[in-house]
């Protein structure tokens, strides 16, 4: 069933009256990431105002993975169960060379977390339920209106918009440039993007049709029914199937984007032709970014910030995990609790963040796409040798899937499970009347496994029953730890026996962003 | 010794990349003879005969 589009109603902004109180925060761009910022701000207790051109969701389904821990995040955010029950729940990939299976990965072979390793859904459900939560939380959002200048002061920036009544401005402390890959507010700023442009292009498109395809990721190299080139199967909700065709970079996108083109290549896919076409676009690769994502009192978050190849899914993704660092603090820096300086550690960290993924997303195009000479020669001897030895398979490489980075911070830390470690998300486990993850994610929180906490100010206690899920993931062999968890879930500093001092030091280097 | 087929490297991606940056700017010739000194540094390396006879025969299948 196709997407039933409803424009959001254009309301006169206040602005074009009267000038406005200046505001505190302002969002440019009402896609998932936008969207995702206003409403993590508001649970922090900031009330932004959201900008954006347009008037509807996303127009195709865009982003359609969505990582484990995007799950946690939007979970935090209002929608996370709605998304799940919605999306098309999904672990294992399976790679093909021609027509036989060469390698398959499964995502997630352990039990114990409240959200699953991937879930499809495409973007326009997924910015649906975030515009309905934000409405519910008060967020003021403006449809059609377009920002065509920035200008910064020293304390300030103020947007110049226009909408379908004439133009207005708005002053704010800080503006979040939210406004996607092309982003006009990088322009206004006369910033550019540092990266790699790849020769490739790749159809995608989504069809409708009664299929039986398992819940699975389905890519192929060079398959028979689409000769010398890459394919990528994925199903999303509502019989909706993502199709990803590799063209090559001597193709015209506009000519390969008709029906009548189109429609032939997705046959030979499928095996027939009882499919209703959705949506169908043309995109070149980029790895990108900007060198550095704050500039002043402008932010910039998501595909403003950072652009990455598709097969990762690390653009949406990637987007969230910026929300997750930059809502805590920007928060406190509105509210005077913390300094603006903090927002450096913001920049730090996902700069950090947007390599791994750039990083990855080239080294899988790469793969994909290789050069004439060794890289060819080295790929297609990868897929020769996968068939036959187990090593190779790994090296088949058709997209790491996102999964969040570990932030190299240099906080205590003690002989304890990895996977916990500071930097790292604090991996979900089941507790009393409930999931870990759902415990965290508003303030700072001493975890006390097996051991009395410290009465610290300013960070909340929690001492679940030490299960043997949590024994595994925090404690090892160790009968006890403290963990000081950050509001974005991440660990902070971690002791096995940790003193009210150093948790009150710690708290402080992680509030100032060291 | 039986040659080893499993994983064998911690970080695949991150040798395949080096091996790629490795042959950057190198003509088809240039990186054929590159590849032809790395067999032989590595097999020097492995040294025991009974391996290598494994790996000579898995490299040659199919091809
Ligand atoms: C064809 C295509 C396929 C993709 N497939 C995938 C995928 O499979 N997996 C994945 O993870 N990612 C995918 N992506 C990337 C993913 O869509 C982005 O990473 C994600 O949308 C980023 O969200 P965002 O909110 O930063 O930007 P966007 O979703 O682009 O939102 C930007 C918003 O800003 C608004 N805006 C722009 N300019 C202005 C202005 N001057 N004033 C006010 N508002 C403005 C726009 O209208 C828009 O609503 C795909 C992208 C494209 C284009």
């Amino acid at each position: 069933m196709a997407y039933a589009y409803t424009p959001f109603p254009y309301v006169a902004a206040p602005g074009l009256s009267a000038p406005e109180p200046r505001h505190k925060v302002v969002i440019v761009g009402a896609g998932p990431i936008g969207l995702a910022m206003a409403i993590e701000l508001a649970s922090h207790g900031v009330q932004a105002t959201v900008l954006d051109d347009n008037n509807v969701v996303s127009v195709g389904s865009r982003a359609i993975c969505w990582s484990k821990r995007s799950l946690e995040i939007l979970d935090r955010l209002g929608v996370g169960e709605r998304s799940v029950t919605k999306g098309v729940t999904w672990k294992v990939g399976r790679t093909f060379h021609r027509d036989k299976e060469v390698f398959n990965f499964d995502l997630l072979p352990e039990d114990g977390h409240k959200m699953p390793a991937f879930v499809n859904l495409q973007q326009y459900f997924v910015e649906e339920y975030l515009v309905e939560r934000a409405i519910e939380l008060g967020i003021n959002l403006r449809w059609k209106n377009r920002v065509v200048s920035v200008e910064q002061a020293a304390d300030s920036a103020t947007v110049t918009i226009e909408t379908p009544d004439g133009r207005y401005s708005l002053e704010a402390d800080w503006v979040i440039a939210c406004d996607g890959a092309r982003s006009p507010v990088r322009g206004m700023l006369g910033l550019d993007f540092d990266g790699e442009l790849f020769e490739e292009r790749f159809l995608i498109a989504d069809i409708e049709m009664q299929g039986d395809f398992a819940s699975e990721r389905w890519f192929w190299f060079e398959p028979t029914f689409h000769a010398g080139q890459s394919a990528l199967l994925h199903k999303q909700p509502d019989n909706i199937y993502r199709i990803d065709l590799q063209l090559g970079w001597d193709t015209d996108p506009e000519e390969e984007k008709k029906p009548e083109k189109v429609i032939p290549r997705i046959q030979k896919v499928v095996g027939h032709n009882d499919f209703k076409l959705d949506w169908v676009s043309v995109y070149t690769f980029q790895c990108r970014r900007l060198r550095s994502f704050v500039h002043n009192r402008v932010l910039f978050v998501g595909d403003s910030a950072h652009i990455v190849s598709p097969f990762g899914a690390r653009g949406g993704n990637g987007g969230l995990g910026d929300v997750d660092a930059l809502g805590w603090r920007l928060a406190a820096v509105v509210k005077s609790t913390a300094d603006k300086a903090c927002l450096a550690a913001y920049d730090r960290e996902r700069t950090y963040g947007a390599d791994e993924n750039l990083l990855n997303s080239s080294r899988s195009t790469r793969f994909m796409s290789p050069d004439a000479g060794a890289e060819r020669l080295f790929r297609d001897a990868v897929l020769h040798l996968a068939a036959r030895a187990d090593f190779a398979r790994p090296m088949v490489n058709s997209g790491r899937l996102s999964k969040p980075c570990v932030y190299p911070l240099s906080a205590p830390d003690a002989d304890l499970p990895q996977g916990a470690k500071p930097g790292a998300v604090a991996p979900d486990a089941p507790i009393e009347n409930g999931w870990l993850t759902e415990a965290l994610g508003s303030d700072f929180v001493l975890l006390a496994l097996g051991a009395a906490p410290p009465d610290v100010t300013g960070v909340r206690i929690l001492t679940p029953a030490v299960t043997d899920t949590l024994r595994k993931r925090y404690l090892g062999d160790k009968p006890h730890a403290l963990y000081l968890i950050r509001p974005d879930q991440v660990v902070a500093a971690r002791w096995i026996s940790g003193t009210k001092a150093d948790v009150e030091a710690a708290l402080a280097a992680a509030w100032e962003g060291r | 010794m039986p040659l080893i087929t499993k994983p064998n490297i911690v970080d695949t991606d991150e040798f395949y990349a080096k091996l790629l940056a490795t042959h950057r700017g190198l003509s088809e010739a240039q990186s054929h003879a590159l590849n032809a000194r790395l067999v032989l540094i590595l097999a020097n390396h492995i040294g025991a005969v009974d391996v290598l006879d494994q790996a000579l025969e898995l490299a040659r299948d199919g091809a």
